[in-house]
């Protein structure tokens, strides 16, 4: 082994020779400004320039009032900034019948929102981990139509949907009166109807089913790429299906977990179409109430107010990603498709 | 029946079309240490995985204690096992990892503790108890996992190549160590390799798999000096054995110009003294130099590559064509290119039948 103390020695032999050593020497020199650094940076820099420039004339947009947008100027920054806009299309904005702002369908997307994520991801999470670790017979053969149904395009089902939700729902009421008296005797209290169709749970359920194809996908290759014999050696510990899931899988889970949560959170947060079928108007999300501020007809377009509840909107999906970005870069590495 | 720690009786295992293990018998005497050795793809380690119950077997019986376990859980059959990776639970501590098999047995709380503290003296991790599996070396890992098989307070210990990850020196170190665990614990040990110095050092017994059956089950002793056939022979020493073609007559074996009278072998009962068969000479078991000229059986050949190991050196020749290792002392000089003068023992060469490769 030639150690640091041979090659002094080393060296000190080659003295004579000094002029040799006076070439190149330790890490080659790099030049900030090459012409490949030149290429790279101003490549961002125009990109994201492109990309930033819409968010700023919406920021600026939104902080002027309607007499400085009539001037034109669409990338000159406020004279004079204004958040009544912002307050506007958070309260007073009128949206087909009420005028109550976007304050309505933002919580009604969190409604929606929370119960499909919870809902969605437990059960694709037990689903991708059963697919992965218990093989059964035919386990390969469902989990392909699962995947199948990934490449339906949602519109085809739409109508069937609708059609589903709506007997389901009749069904159930049928059952839960027709049972009711078994567990209650209290007046009146077998009047309830189950809904589905046109209601937030019926949404919640469209959802969750729709998202359980890449969810499972996602979860059954993460599952499958921890070790065999981690799971092996937790069944000789004794440890069940639900325990190895709880005590094992799942505190190994966090990049997947928080992947699975930002594609949910902003699939589901930005949907427009279910929730325009699927629901009544007073439930309407928050997407939907945008379209109907922006979409307006009647009276002025109020540009600084449209910019407002659009950035409203976007906002909960912005702070998933700044929030958890780096995780969810890792999560889809760790989740790439395999075997 | 008490004398029989695990008893495996008529055991089938199919992949779809694919036998992986065939009508496979095998007792294992309590207290032994027992090596299941034999190349990648044997089935050596679905044997282990079905005795553990992580495999269900197509057919046939494994009986531990006397009990029948084919349909029980791994964990209701009293085996701990050690894998490979070692497959600690990567979010909990040494301790954690320890005890989380007592928990799902809802053992005491003070007895987990005893138990965990005394698995932690004897395999030296009291101060790793902390720590979780990631802050460990590799060695510390095998150990942590070895003391979740011990706290299990199991009659019969499952290891899975448990050597195989280390570097050689450790590998070495916790080879010597697993050995001493088993004279101190006297558990029945049932361990799977591919490392033939492993099985030697450690096994009371060595089965020596091929294809899913069971090829020779005897001691190290007998495995290495009377292999059953031409594959143990070959897959057990290192450097391998050599083989000769030849044929067999009166007891006189002949391959060319080099001919040897088998006196002081002992014939396997009942088979035939005379045709076409195979003499396996072990490198080791050549002898070079003054002594040669003593040994019934002597030729001559010339050293072609010479390959000084230190200890012995390696010699490679050839033999009708066929090469021919001999090991000899590290410190006689030879020169590569060198007529060497060798002698054999027929009393420690193994002849095989050239057709069915089985030990004559």
């Amino acid at each position: 082994m030639a150690d640091i103390g041979t090659l002094n020695t080393m060296k000190a032999a080659e003295d004579p020779v000094r002029g040799q050593l006076d070439g190149p020497r330790g890490a080659r020199p790099k030049r900030n400004l090459s012409r490949r650094n030149i290429m790279l940076y101003g490549v961002l820099i125009v990109v994201a320039i492109y990309y930033l420039l819409p968010l700023y004339v919406m920021i600026v947009t939104s902080l002027k009032t309607m007499p400085e947008i009539r001037l034109g100027n669409v990338f000159s920054l406020p004279k004079d900034i204004t958040f009544q806009p912002w307050v506007k299309a958070w309260a007073e904005a009128c949206t087909g019948v009420n005028c109550d702002g976007l304050s309505r369908g933002f919580w009604n997307s969190v409604r929606i929102l929370i119960p499909s994520v919870i809902l969605s991801i437990s059960i694709a999470c037990v689903s991708g981990y059963a697919l992965s670790k218990w093989k059964f017979k035919g386990s390969e053969v469902f989990f392909t139509l699962l995947l199948v149904g990934a490449f339906i395009p949602y519109q085809v089902m739409l109508y069937p949907v609708v059609i589903i939700l709506r007997d389901v729902g009749t069904f159930l009421t049928d059952i839960w009166q027709g049972t009711c008296g078994f567990f209650t005797s209290a007046e009146g209290s077998c009047r309830g109807r189950v809904q589905l169709f046109g209601s937030l749970s019926g949404l919640v359920i469209v959802h969750s089913i729709f998202g359980m194809p890449i969810l499972v996908l996602l979860f059954r290759n993460y599952f499958a790429s921890i070790p065999e014999e981690l799971f092996k050696a937790a069944r000789v510990d004794g440890a069940g299906f639900w325990q190895i899931l709880f005590r094992i899988m799942l505190p190994m889970s966090l990049p997947i977990l928080v992947v699975a949560i930002i594609l949910q959170v902003t699939g589901i947060w930005n949907d427009f179409l279910f929730g325009v079928v699927y629901t009544r108007a007073e439930q309407y999300p928050m997407t939907v109430q945008l379209n109907n501020i922006v979409n307006s007809v009647q009276g002025t377009k109020e540009y600084n107010v449209n910019m407002a509840a659009t950035l409203l909107t976007g906002l909960v999906p912005l702070a998933i990603y700044f929030v958890s970005g780096k995780l969810f870069v890792r999560g889809i590495a760790a989740g790439a498709v395999k075997g | 029946m008490t004398d029989h720690s695990v008893q495996i009786k008529d055991l089938d295992l199919h992949f779809g079309a694919v036998k992986v293990l065939q009508n496979l018998n095998l007792d294992i005497h309590d207290g032994e240490f027992l090596v299941l050795l034999g190349s990648s793809g044997c089935g050596k380690s679905t044997l282990l995985n079905c005795i553990a119950g992580l495999l269900e077997p197509t057919d046939g019986q494994i009986f531990i204690k006397g009990q029948n376990v084919t349909w029980k859980e791994p964990s209701e059959r009293g085996i701990g096992m050690v894998f490979q990776s070692y497959a600690l639970y990567p979010q909990m501590t040494v301790e954690g990892n320890l005890s989380f098999g007592l928990k799902n047995a809802r053992v005491p709380k003070d007895e987990i503790k005893r138990r965990v503290d005394r698995a932690a003296e004897i395999l030296q991790i009291e101060p790793l108890l902390k720590r979780k599996p990631g802050a460990l070396s590799g060695g510390q890992r095998q150990r942590v996992a070895i003391g979740r098989a011990l706290v299990r307070d199991v009659d019969v210990f499952l290891f899975d190549e448990p050597l195989s990850n280390l570097d050689a020196k450790l590998r070495a170190d916790l080879r010597v160590e697993l050995k001493r665990l088993h004279h101190q614990l006297k558990n029945t040990m049932i361990y799977v390799t591919h490392d033939q110095v492993e099985a030697m050092t450690l096994a009371n017994r060595i089965a020596i798999m091929k294809g899913g059956l069971i090829m020779q089950l005897d001691t190290p002793d007998v495995i290495y000096n009377r292999p059953v056939n031409k594959y143990v022979a070959d897959f057990i020493g290192s450097p391998s054995m050599n083989f000769i073609e030849g044929t067999l007559e009166r007891g006189t074996f002949r391959a060319g110009e080099f001919t040897m009278r088998m006196q002081g072998y002992d014939f396997a009962a009942g088979s035939a003294q005379d045709g076409p068969a195979i003499a396996g000479i072990r490198p080791e078991h050549i002898v070079t130099g003054e002594l040669a000229a003593n040994m019934p059986a002597t030729m001559q050949v010339k050293a072609e590559l010479v390959e000084p190991m230190g200890s012995d050196t390696l010699i490679w020749s050839r033999v009708n064509d066929e090469p021919f290792r001999i090991r000899m002392d590290g410190h006689l000089p030879v020169e590569e290119g060198e007529i060497l003068n060798i002698g054999i023992d027929p009393a420690r060469v193994s002849l095989f039948d050239t057709s069915t490769e089985e030990r004559l």
